[in-house]
């Protein structure tokens, strides 16, 4: 497969996936805007646009933090390149290169996002929040399962499959890190009633909630969460889940090429290191700490593979 | 519309191969006619077969008109046009290896050297060298125009990189799904084995230097180019790569393209970018498109090119009026369809006619396609011709002028229900170890009223074109 078809796939994996996590991050931010806290409603927002990498560009645009200008931001903003419209016309877009290597169910799933996409444009101020998220997470989902049901399980499956991994595992750090930084400056408020509160927020905005009481039961309390969303492969959205599903896919590609790459060893270094990991240690480094370091080792990560496969220099 | 052959009737009855359509089309129910139309406009656009505009706003994928009322040869029609079509292709060939080795007619005095060397299409990075199996131009294709039940002519050549197959096979794939009644009822001609005959062909020029079952690839500008969608359906359904100049690149005498299991070495490359985007070491330095040494390799026998760089200077329209004296000088044939009668602004004699006669005449560009760039006489005001006629009268080379053609008309599908429209027709000839016409082409229908420009950028849309089996 040519390195750039392989590089084309990989994108329309990871630009579905930045558009669910855009809208995901537009639902917690939303819900948690309704809990009182101690600064009120701004500066969760703000943490908001610090979690989405996009806080520069936003405020260059638009200042200060609203929350009519966030949403508009991260959902319709073609000047952010990580709203919701950028990343699904991003994906069309490179679905429309390798029209070919798709099958039309995956092709008629990313065509209609877009063209719904457009009509939405067409009468933006007229939308709710809820209804967008709900869209966005629905046409992500209509991909998915078109990919999952209809595609050749060949090298372009894997790099697909290496695609969303690899960035889900990006946007779950990031959304916890968005609950993080909320109470960062307010240690007291840890394993209180309130932090509680907002973590389950976060599991709401993951669709997680009741997946996690089924899994813990019992009090929601912070080193559940993290266990969960961190270290539990029963969670769809956990790292260890989305590393262990690159390292799985990574192996595949190397067994449909007879080759390994420094990718295979990159990526079992990375899930041994989470597999040796326990919720305590993790809150002993801090939880943020840990979260930043594991964004660092996924984008290295993804630059090993870049150099193994996608670049075509090899 | 009297006054033009229209190819269903003969006077007041209907000619044989139109016999079941007839019946077809007088059984078929307005509303029928107007949900199939939505319905085989949906299957495009889901399909995604559209030509891509961008820059102008607006949706960015057009949908080509598309018309159900099929075009019909007869068999013994079409052996006619067949035989044609080879002949010409034969000859462009022929005269391409010519002008880039001893130009034996230049020579010989059947055609003027500067129109030759001095052709802006004339590659001196080619000269002496002789592509495999002696082809320069792999595919094609020749437009057609019918003035009358036996009168063909040929309109113009595409030497270089003739478009529009895609639609040839999508407007049969859209018929037989649509009507697949019409195809019990008549025999028709398959077309679809297109892809594989031009895979065959592209195979049969691998260059010397290749040693094994050789590894074809398109060669396209990219996704924002308006063909992109030809492009990758050619190359699906070839079971060959779509590449682009970035995935290409040039090492120890080859051509390699970057693959997720690193380099593999390419040997015949079907391009579908002009010659001066191919290599910019060798021709425009700021293009992005082609590949560094690309030309080099070609030269050296490591790569072949289709259509081979340099195969521009035979489909030139002035080249074209000396196309029949190709086909005398190189073969010792008659040509089998002729030319259209054409005057060479560049001679004093013709300059003269064409002035004193352009509200009749149709004048183009030398170099111009696509519709662009002419002057339909008798459908212009007054200030237009008058502003041509200046425009000639400054460059008379860069001008050549035909007879406006009683174009045929077939019937077609218009808001009011079924009226003549004019069509033209391009078969695509594939030349290679073998010379060969799969039994169809493109049918262009000029969708306005009385208008006689075929062309998809000026109202132009197609039709499925049948073969009837004899």
């Amino acid at each position: 497969m040519l390195s750039r078809t392989a590089d084309n796939l990989y994108w329309i994996a990871r630009y579905m996936e930045r558009a669910e996590t855009a809208a995901r991050l537009l639902e917690v931010g939303a819900r948690i805007a309704l809990l009182p806290s101690a600064q009120g409603y701004r500066n969760d927002w703000d943490s908001l646009l610090h979690a989405s990498g996009g806080a520069t560009g936003y405020a260059e645009k638009y200042g200060p933090a609203e929350q009519k200008n966030i949403e508009s931001w991260l959902f319709f903003d073609r000047d952010n390149p990580n709203s919701v419209a950028s990343c699904i016309t991003a994906a069309r877009e490179n679905g429309r290169i390798v029209r070919t290597a798709l099958t039309s169910q995956v092709w008629d799933a990313l065509n209609t996002a877009f063209q719904e996409l457009r009509a939405l444009e067409a009468r933006r101020g007229a939308c709710e929040l809820s209804k967008l998220t709900d869209w966005t997470m629905k046409q992500t989902a209509m991909a998915r399962g078109a990919i999952d049901a209809t595609l050749l399980r060949n090298d372009g499956y894997n790099f697909l499959n290496i695609g969303y991994y690899l960035e889900r595992g990006d946007s779950t750090a990031r959304l916890m890190d968005v609950k993080y930084y909320v109470l960062l400056p307010q240690v007291d408020f840890v394993g209180s009633g309130l932090d509680n509160d907002q973590w389950s927020m976060l599991l709401r905005g993951m669709g997680a909630q009741r997946a996690f009481h089924w899994a813990y039961g019992g009090d929601v309390t912070a080193l559940k969460i993290a266990h969960f969303l961190i270290l539990n492969r029963q969670c769809p959205r956990a790292l260890i889940t989305c590393v262990a599903g690159m390292e799985n896919h990574l192996g595949r590609l190397s067994k449909y090429y007879g080759k390994e790459t420094p990718a295979q060893a990159a990526v079992q270094k990375l899930l041994a290191e989470l597999e040796s990991q326990t919720p305590e240690a993790i809150f002993d480094e801090g939880l943020h700490e840990f979260l930043i370091r594991f964004v660092g080792q996924s984008a290295a990560l993804g630059a090993v593979i870049r150099d193994s496969y996608l670049s075509g220099d090899m | 519309m009297s006054g033009y052959f229209n190819e269903m009737y003969d006077g007041k009855s209907v000619r044989s191969p139109y016999a079941r359509l007839s019946d077809w089309m007088a059984s078929m129910p307005a509303d029928r006619r107007l949900e199939k139309q939505a319905e085989a406009e949906a299957l495009f656009r889901r399909i995604g077969i559209t030509f891509a505009v961008y820059g102008e706003g607006g949706d960015p994928d057009r949908l080509i008109p598309f018309d159900m009322f099929p075009r019909v040869f007869t068999g013994s029609e079409w052996a006619k046009l067949e035989r044609g079509i080879k002949q010409r292709a034969r000859a462009l060939n022929a005269f391409l290896v010519d002008v880039y080795g001893r130009a034996e007619i230049v020579r010989a005095g059947r055609i003027p050297a500067n129109l030759v060397f001095q052709n802006e299409a004339y590659e001196r990075a080619v000269c002496g060298f002789v592509p495999p199996k002696g082809v320069y131009s792999h595919i094609v294709g020749v437009d057609i125009v019918r003035t009358g039940p036996t009168d063909f002519h040929v309109l113009e050549d595409n030497c270089r990189t003739p478009s529009g197959v895609s639609y040839m096979l999508e407007s049969r794939e859209m018929m037989m799904r649509m009507f697949p009644e019409l195809f019990r009822e008549n025999r028709i001609e398959p077309v679809d084995r297109y892809p594989e005959v031009l895979r065959r062909t592209l195979a049969s020029v691998a260059p010397a230097k290749c040693d094994r079952e050789p590894t074809v690839v398109i060669l396209t500008p990219g996704h924002f180019n308006s063909a992109y969608y030809e492009h990758s359906f050619l190359a699906d359904l070839m079971g060959v790569e779509l590449v682009e100049g970035a995935d290409l690149f040039v090492e120890g005498g080859f051509v390699w393209m970057r693959t997720t299991e690193g380099p593999k070495r390419v040997d015949v490359i079907y391009r579908r970018i002009d010659d001066a985007f191919i290599d910019p070491l060798c021709f425009r330095p700021d293009s992005m498109l082609g590949v560094p040494g690309l030309m080099d390799v070609y030269r050296s026998g490591g790569v072949t090119i289709c259509s081979a760089p340099g195969a521009g200077v035979a489909d030139d329209k002035a080249i074209y009026t000396y196309v029949p004296e190709m086909v005398r000088f190189y073969l010792g044939e008659e040509p089998i369809i002729p030319n259209v009668q054409t005057w060479k602004c560049a001679e004093a004699d013709d300059l003269g006619h064409v002035l004193a006669n352009l509200k009749d005449l149709v004048v183009k560009e030398v170099h111009g396609s696509g519709g662009y760039g002419m002057l339909v006489g008798p459908k212009s005001t007054k200030a237009q011709i008058e502003e041509f006629r200046e425009l000639i009268k400054a460059d008379p080379s860069n001008y050549i002028a035909q007879p406006t053609l009683a174009l045929s008309t077939t019937p077609t599908f218009v808001e009011e229900g079924i009226a003549p429209r004019h069509v033209d027709l391009r078969p695509y000839c594939l030349v290679g170890e073998r010379v060969e016409l799969v039994p169809g082409g493109l049918t262009r229908v000029a969708l306005r009223e009385g208008s006689l420009v075929v062309n998809s950028s000026q109202g132009g849309g197609v039709k499925d074109t049948w073969v009837l089996a004899e």
